[in-house]
């Protein structure tokens, strides 16, 4: 009996070697996808049920906290700010040369009538500071072999109470996204693609985002020149800024 | 004979003019009473119609599905050419479009930061293209309170209760928060040009309204319209023309699959309205027919008291040899004239009444002050063709009817008692 078990251990040791923890797994998929600062210039296209619209975009994010986006196109949008300061944020609409301030609930409103709120567009969070996970087991997206992790968020204000991430094996970049309600109703898809490596880091520069809950096949967000680390100037982030 | 009678009739005033006199103000309240009731249910269909049903409305599939949550996102698009086309294929209609739209009004301070803001309901009406149907309709000239219509683009008109809630006067600037119809955040510049008073409280609380180009802007509705109102052209809705209307609509505008292909509906269909119609018809009908009973009661011992008050005319005639039989039908020919003289002057002055009323309507909006629903403040008078024979009923039959009960009595007297009769 002893001869089985001793091996029997062994091998449980060293395939528990081999295998991540779902906790290491999601630390390097944040040092791929997230980053002190960022800079990116972006195309969101939105496929509505009547039409299809392209909004172009340039966004500056540091950290978690800050972020300020401004819109470069179509002419309607043209000129309208955005910045996000912890969980409030002020939209300037130069058409009426005015700020106005939403928070709440209104973040998770969504953004130019695309698949993506406020929050999705605006913030960069890093995974491990809001959920815990576990590995749900091993899928093929397309040719690449992913963890199928599970996310559960540590504190009720969270927008997605739930997640269930495909993580590419090789690159931890994860390939599909569902976002859950604590309801554990299916609020959002994601999946993403065009994975390219930049300073270092595996970077996926197309997400197409599905709100299953709006008609419509989606939102392609497509970043077109994007720069991580970089250094961006306080003033940016403040007000003032909005109606330079 | 007949002559003989109208000219009795006529001379002798001691006979008729009472008679008469009863039979025109008989016949003239109960005209004037149908006409008043057919003008209330006609005011209330209209106020739903001109503000919110039209005769007939027109939109797509799915926003007739949403309807509660104006769903611009689902409006009809390239509206001008279905404008067009209704216009030629439905001559007898007047149309209009309009825009539904929800949002916030936001009032700034001098800084322009956010002073006060409030939830509005707001209606993107033709204003400044020169036609003043839609102006007519919403009754917008005697409505102002405070300021003027808009005479120009990025102007708009609050109701009085909403502008004095978010301490806005007119000339002031505020901004309109709302959604576009692909469903980005729409913000938009008005000066307000003046305040209004629906007389209705629902309205009231929190209504804007807008010219139609402006909000089309405003939501990026370009050529687009949520609903396309229609309004039969004498502006009363008569269900048998709307129903034919709706038919050749939707032979024209075959059903299909597409979620965004235009659909009619009926304001019968629209808000419960048919069952509104129904219920204030009934309750019409029902006050009517007390109305003319109660006529026809007044009118039919009129016709007795006449046939009592000539009792000794009767014996006198039948005691010079005048047959039983002729004394009856010249009495029922006689209150046959009396009903039909009284029922033409009488429906003619209670005509004439209602005509007056319908044109100039009477006003009670200071007894409606405090009305949650939305009812009409001035009412009017509405002559239909029925109103033309209706006074007939109590007037000529109910008289007719009273003379020949009491004339029965004639055939009971007896001959050889007549002159002690008379005698006495």
């Amino acid at each position: 009996m002893k001869k089985l078990i001793i091996p029997l251990l062994m091998a449980c040791v060293t395939l528990t070697a081999q295998t991540p923890q779902a906790r290491e797994i999601i630390e390097k998929v944040d040092k791929n996808m997230s980053a002190d600062s960022r800079v990116f210039t972006s195309r969101m296209i939105i496929h509505n049920p009547r039409n299809t619209r392209t909004v172009e975009s340039k966004s500056w994010s540091l950290g978690e906290k800050k972020s300020y986006t401004e819109y470069l196109s179509p002419a309607r949008e043209q000129g309208t700010k955005m910045l996000k300061l912890e969980d409030q944020l002020w939209i300037f609409s130069p058409a009426t040369d005015r700020i106005l301030q939403i928070s709440g609930h209104m973040l998770r409103q969504s953004v130019m009538g695309s698949d993506l709120s406020y929050e999705d567009m605006m913030e960069d969070p890093h995974l491990l500071n809001h959920y815990a996970g576990k590995i749900d087991g091993e899928e093929k997206i397309g040719d690449r072999n992913c963890w199928v992790i599970s996310l559960m968020a540590n504190s009720a204000d969270i927008a997605y109470q739930t997640q269930k991430l495909w993580i590419d094996k090789e690159r931890f970049i994860p390939l599909k996204k569902e976002l859950f309600a604590k309801s554990g109703v299916l609020l959002k898809r994601m999946e993403l693609s065009d994975v390219i490596q930049i300073q270092g880091r595996w970077y996926p520069k197309k997400i197409r985002f599905k709100d299953v809950l709006k008609e419509g096949e989606g939102t392609d967000f497509e970043m077109t020149d994007i720069e991580f680390n970089t250094k961006i100037p306080d003033y940016i982030f403040s007000k003032a800024s909005l109606k330079k | 004979m007949i002559r003989f009678l109208l000219k009795g009739i006529l001379r002798d005033k001691q006979r008729s003019l009472l008679p008469v006199v009863i039979v025109i103000i008989g016949v003239m309240l109960t005209v004037f009473m149908y006409c008043w009731l057919s003008g209330i249910l006609n005011d209330s269909i209209e106020l739903n119609a001109r503000f919110n049903a039209g005769h007939v409305k027109i939109m797509t599939a799915s926003y007739a599905k949403n309807i509660d949550q104006t769903p611009n996102d689902l409006a009809l698009i390239g509206v001008d050419t279905m404008m067009t086309r209704l216009r030629k294929d439905f001559p007898e209609m007047n149309w209009a479009q309009r825009i539904h739209f929800g949002g916030l009004i936001d009032a700034p301070d001098s800084k322009g930061e956010t002073r006060t803001q409030g939830p509005a309901v707001g209606f993107g009406i033709d204003l400044l293209s020169g036609d003043r149907s839609e102006i007519e309709r919403f009754n917008l000239e005697k409505s102002i309170r405070r300021g003027k219509l808009p005479a120009h683009s990025r102007e708009i008109l609050m109701s009085e209760e909403f502008s004095q809630k978010l301490k806005v006067n007119p000339g002031d600037t505020i901004t309109l928060i709302g959604s576009t119809m692909n469903g980005s955040m729409a913000m938009y510049n008005y000066t307000v040009s003046g305040t209004i008073v629906f007389g209705t409280g629902p309205m009231d609380h929190g209504s804007v309204i807008v010219d139609i180009e402006d909000i089309r802007n405003a939501l990026d509705m370009n050529n687009a319209a949520g609903e396309i109102l229609g309004y039969l052209k004498d502006n009363y809705y008569n269900e048998k023309r709307i129903n034919n209307m709706v038919t050749r609509f939707n032979t024209l505008y075959p059903h299909s699959d597409d979620e965004y292909a235009p659909v009619i509906v009926t304001l019968r269909e629209q808000n419960s309205l048919g069952k509104m119609m129904d219920q204030i018809k009934g309750l019409g009908a029902f006050a009517v027919f007390i109305f003319v009973l109660s006529m026809s009661l007044v009118l039919w011992n009129a016709g007795l008291l006449g046939g009592l008050r000539r009792y000794n005319e009767f014996g006198i005639r039948l005691a010079i040899g005048e047959d039983y039989s002729h004394i009856y039908t010249s009495m029922i020919y006689e209150s046959v004239l009396i009903g039909i003289i009284g029922s033409v002057i009488g429906s003619s002055i209670g005509l004439l009444g209602s005509l007056y009323l319908q044109r100039h309507g009477l006003d009670l909006s200071n007894m409606m002050k405090n009305a949650t629903i939305m009812m009409p403040t001035v009412f009017h008078t509405r002559i239909t063709s029925f109103a033309f024979f209706i006074g007939f009923i109590p007037g000529l039959l109910s008289t007719v009817t009273g003379t020949m009960l009491s004339g029965i009595g004639i055939y009971k007297r007896k001959t050889a008692q007549l002159f002690k009769e008379l005698e006495a």
